[in-house]
């Protein structure tokens, strides 16, 4: 017999609640068009023409009846509203003890990379019970991480970055799709999302070989793109000093104040002069568009977030002291 | 030989089809009735080929790996299935043949507004379908019908910029046909045509035009501006040259989800015009239904964003447009309840576009309720871009537009022809679509929730089973699409004479001959009493 699954696999709470939301929509639905079919049904047959010559008496309408079917569902539709805003709110915030994984999607694979500096093609490993926030970029067009068993997709789109969270809560193999078309080889652009127990995640990352934590192969670039000459460690430079700049408000040359996030750290890498800090010239930095691909701009970012939140002070940088990386994508 | 001098010649009564005879009189005419056989050809012909590319579509589908065609070419192939449907086929379905032919004479006048601008419409179509066509010719096109940048303007290698244009020219043929028929509405109704009588199908074609008039422009507009990033590199959508590819969507679905109400609304019209005569009734809620088209063509507008719920829009921007998409659905729920209501104590008979217009009721009410499920903000998140999108919306397209289409042919049928179809067949072949249509698509509700993505050449093996009951239907469905084009060809020679209201109809082109005269009427008519008046007379008049 060929396999024929009619339910997906449910590997989180919120793939739990959206399977529930489905359900309660689908049941008003099954109940609304069993309602209208009966009533066509029944109309239908009693009030089949017996005779070529018989003319029925019209009947005009009733504001009272068509207030009633108006308000009724939009009332009960008012509820599927409800209840799917709060799953789409609750998706949309990541909770601050988020374990990040960077995402790049080109045409057609998907590039991961954890900030210990292991990296993977077409495969995610998270352990459960944690919640785990995806960065997702797109070195090219539009695609969309899909992933079923978990309720959640998010479109990659190219120019800027999107997150997505999830905390998977069943150990398992389950799909990775590309759901936004993105040519050619749209549909060979899928993977697997493996979901471990804590421990036999441990064992995972700590397997396989180096070439340094995130934070450190962007501390590499920043000393190779000659970023470091200016972005002094310790003090104000021909450029802002980055040291606990995350997370901070910077004032803006034009006026204004931006949050230091990692959107500004990827614009302000590639289109510098957008928005200046007060107190420095524009011109001065070149752009890095086209010379960096979104995975080096992600691990400068990864540099710049390690280098202290202003929100926590004097935090280490912990990407630096992360487990052992590892190269390449294992199983 | 000798008996035919013998007996009395029978005179056919003049009518717009032995009025002139020649190719000429037909490219050339300004007759609305003409024009709409025109129309009637042409999108027969883009449907055929929009077929086609969907048996090709669902053969592909039968096998989990891409193994019947490759992937360029699957690609292109339900590229071009979609593209010739929704702009060849859907957008001027109704409109431009059943409105075109029946709307002036509905409302008791000579011919639309506009005659000449109508015969261009025709050839505008047609050098838009022509550069479409070019474009399938020459290779095709991969980028799906929604063309989403930076793929389309930046990464296809493929004829995107002349099948652009070809829906960029056909365009402006349905906003000529809008703005002739909100004219001709507001103009050349007969005396004692109010609006408050205004047929329903007057009504859902005035709001459709309305649609058609405010939004067309827009997706003109932006398939311009692909044009120019993809032909001259100007930076509108691709961040690479500093443009926005969100902005694209936010354009493109701002005429393209009206325009899904462009496809539908003639089609609800048509459904009031069935359910009434056959249940030989007055409508229930006349005012509602009317108001309904309205409400819908106006909300309609403002719903756009719940096509991007995923794209990284505000999410206080998702609730907003959450809540519209819940709003839109009430006028459709409303003409639902009203079109129940109207069989209430009727006189109910089940000829071949009665049946019709039971398919639509029952595949609209699961089309409907099923874009309730992806307005729904964190289920959308799970079903957007999967297979339950396809299904959901083909069961408004296909099951509720086409569904109508082919009852509103059966309808009117003998009287843009004067001959009846063979109703055996009739019947016979709407159980088929029906039958076959539920087939194909229900089955990709539960593929789709299952996480099957749309557009995928090759899927994953245990969507088999589901992909092929879905196959298995489109032949079915298939077979239903063909039987009717047989039978009605074979009725323009064999069909018996129709007389001119074989159904008993109300409605002032039922006055008139079958076929009609060139001007539709002898005189114009006066109305004196309301519409769908059944029981105004006390009988009814059949022949």
């Amino acid at each position: 017999m060929p396999e024929l699954p009619l339910w997906p696999e449910a590997a989180s709470k919120v793939a739990t609640d959206v399977d529930h939301l489905y359900i309660y929509i689908s049941l008003v639905s099954v109940v609304m068009t069993v309602l209208i079919f009966a009533t066509i049904f029944i109309f239908a047959v009693k009030y089949r023409r017996r005779s070529e010559s018989e003319v029925p008496q019209p009947i005009h309408g009733s504001l009272r009846l068509e207030i009633t079917w108006s308000i009724i569902p939009f009332l009960v539709m008012l509820t599927f509203f409800w209840w799917g805003a709060k799953i789409y709110f609750y998706n949309a915030v990541p909770p601050p003890n988020s374990m990040d994984v960077y995402v790049v999607g080109k045409q057609w694979m998907w590039k991961l990379q954890y900030p210990g500096g292991q990296r993977e093609i077409n495969e995610l490993h998270v352990p459960i019970g944690q919640p785990v926030k995806l960065t997702l970029a797109s070195e090219d067009v539009i695609h969309s991480f899909f992933i079923p068993a978990l309720r959640i997709k998010h479109d990659v789109v190219p120019g800027h970055y999107d997150t997505m969270w999830f905390t998977a809560d069943k150990p398992g193999r389950y799909h990775l799709f590309c759901a936004e078309y993105c040519g050619t080889e749209h549909s060979g652009m899928v993977g697997w999302v493996t979901v471990m127990s804590p421990a036999d995640y441990q064992n995972w990352l700590a397997g396989g070989g180096s070439s340094g934590s995130m934070a450190q192969q962007g501390e590499r670039l920043f000393e190779q793109l000659g970023c470091s000459g200016c972005h002094l460690l310790d003090r104000q430079g021909r450029g802002p000093m980055l040291r606990g700049m995350y997370g901070s408000h910077v004032q803006l040359a034009g006026g204004g104040t931006a949050l230091v996030d990692d959107a500004y750290i990827r614009e302000s890498i590639l289109n510098p002069n957008a928005k200046i800090t007060a107190g420095y010239k524009p011109n001065v930095m070149p752009s890095f568009q086209g010379q960096l691909s979104e995975e080096q701009i992600l691990q400068l970012v990864v540099y710049v977030k390690s280098l202290g939140n202003a929100n926590a002070p004097g935090a280490p940088a912990a990407a630096s002291t992360a487990a052992a990386p590892a190269q390449g994508g294992k199983q | 030989m000798s008996t035919a001098l013998q007996e009395p010649e029978v005179k056919e009564t003049p009518n717009y089809l032995n009025a002139e005879y020649g190719w000429k009189s037909w490219l050339f005419t300004k007759d609305h009735k003409r024009i709409a056989v025109l129309y009637l050809i042409s999108i027969s012909i883009m449907f055929a080929l929009g077929g086609v590319f969907a048996m090709l579509i669902r053969l592909e589908m039968l096998t989990p790996a891409g193994d019947l065609f490759n992937s360029d070419t699957y690609n292109k192939i339900f590229t071009m299935h979609g593209v010739v449907m929704v702009f060849f086929f859907l957008i001027p379905s109704i409109p431009a043949t059943l409105g075109n032919f029946i709307l002036p004479m509905a409302i008791g006048a000579k011919d639309l507004a506009f005659p000449r601008i109508n015969l261009l419409s025709w050839y505008i179509y047609v050098v838009g379908a022509l550069f479409a066509l070019a474009a399938i010719v020459m290779g095709g096109v991969d980028t799906g019908w929604t063309f989403y940048t930076p793929f389309s303007t930046t990464y296809s290698n493929t004829f995107v910029i002349t099948a652009a244009v070809g829906v960029f020219i056909s365009g402006f043929s349905s906003i000529t046909t809008g703005l002739n028929f909100i004219v001709t509405v507001h103009k050349m109704r007969a005396p004692g045509m109010t609006w408050g009588r205004l047929p329903l199908f007057v009504w859902a074609n005035y709001a459709t035009s309305l649609i058609q008039v405010l939004g067309t422009p827009v997706v003109a507009i932006t398939l311009a501006l692909v044009g120019l990033e993809r032909g001259f590199h100007i930076g509108i959508f691709d961040p690479a040259i500093g443009g926005d590819p969100i902005l694209f969507q936010h354009m493109f679905w701002f005429y393209s989800h009206p325009a899904v109400y462009i496809m539908i609304l003639p089609g609800m019209g048509v459904i009031s015009e069935l359910v009434t005569c056959f249940s030989r009734k007055g409508v229930f809620g006349y005012s509602f239904i009317a108001g309904s088209s309205l409400g819908i063509a106006i909300i309609g507008f403002l719903v756009w964003g719940h096509h991007m719920f995923v794209t990284g829009m505000s999410m206080y921007a998702g609730l907003y447009f959450s809540l519209l998409t819940m709003l839109v659905a009430v006028p459709s729920a409303i003409k639902v309840f009203n079109w129940t209501a109207t069989m209430f104590r009727g006189s109910i008979s089940y000829e071949t576009p009665m049946l019709y217009a039971f398919g639509f009721i029952g595949l609209f009410t699961i089309g409907g309720l099923t874009g309730l499920f992806l307005g729904t903000l964190g289920l959308d998140v799970h079903l957007t871009d999967t297979y339950f999108v396809v299904a959901h919306f083909h069961y408004v397209m296909v099951g509720g537009m086409v569904v109508a289409y082919l009852g509103g042919l059966h309808f009117w049928w003998p009287k843009i022809t004067g001959k009846m179809y063979p109703e055996g067949w009739g019947k016979f072949s709407a159980l088929l679509v029906f039958a076959g249509f539920n087939l194909t698509f229900f089955p990709q509700f539960i593929t789709g929730y299952l996480g099957q993505p749309r557009r995928y050449h090759a899927y994953a093996p245990e969507f088999q089973v589901l992909n092929v009951m879905s196959t298995a239907g489109a032949s079915v469905l298939g077979l239903g699409f063909v039987i009717p084009l047989v039978y009605l060809l074979w009725s323009l020679k064999y069909g018996k004479p129709a007389g001119n209201n074989p159904w008993g109809a109300k409605g002032l082109e039922w006055e008139t001959t079958s076929p009609p005269p060139t001007f539709n009427f002898e005189e114009t008519p006066v109305v004196t009493e309301e519409v769908y008046a059944y029981a105004k007379h006390g009988e009814v008049e059949v022949g």
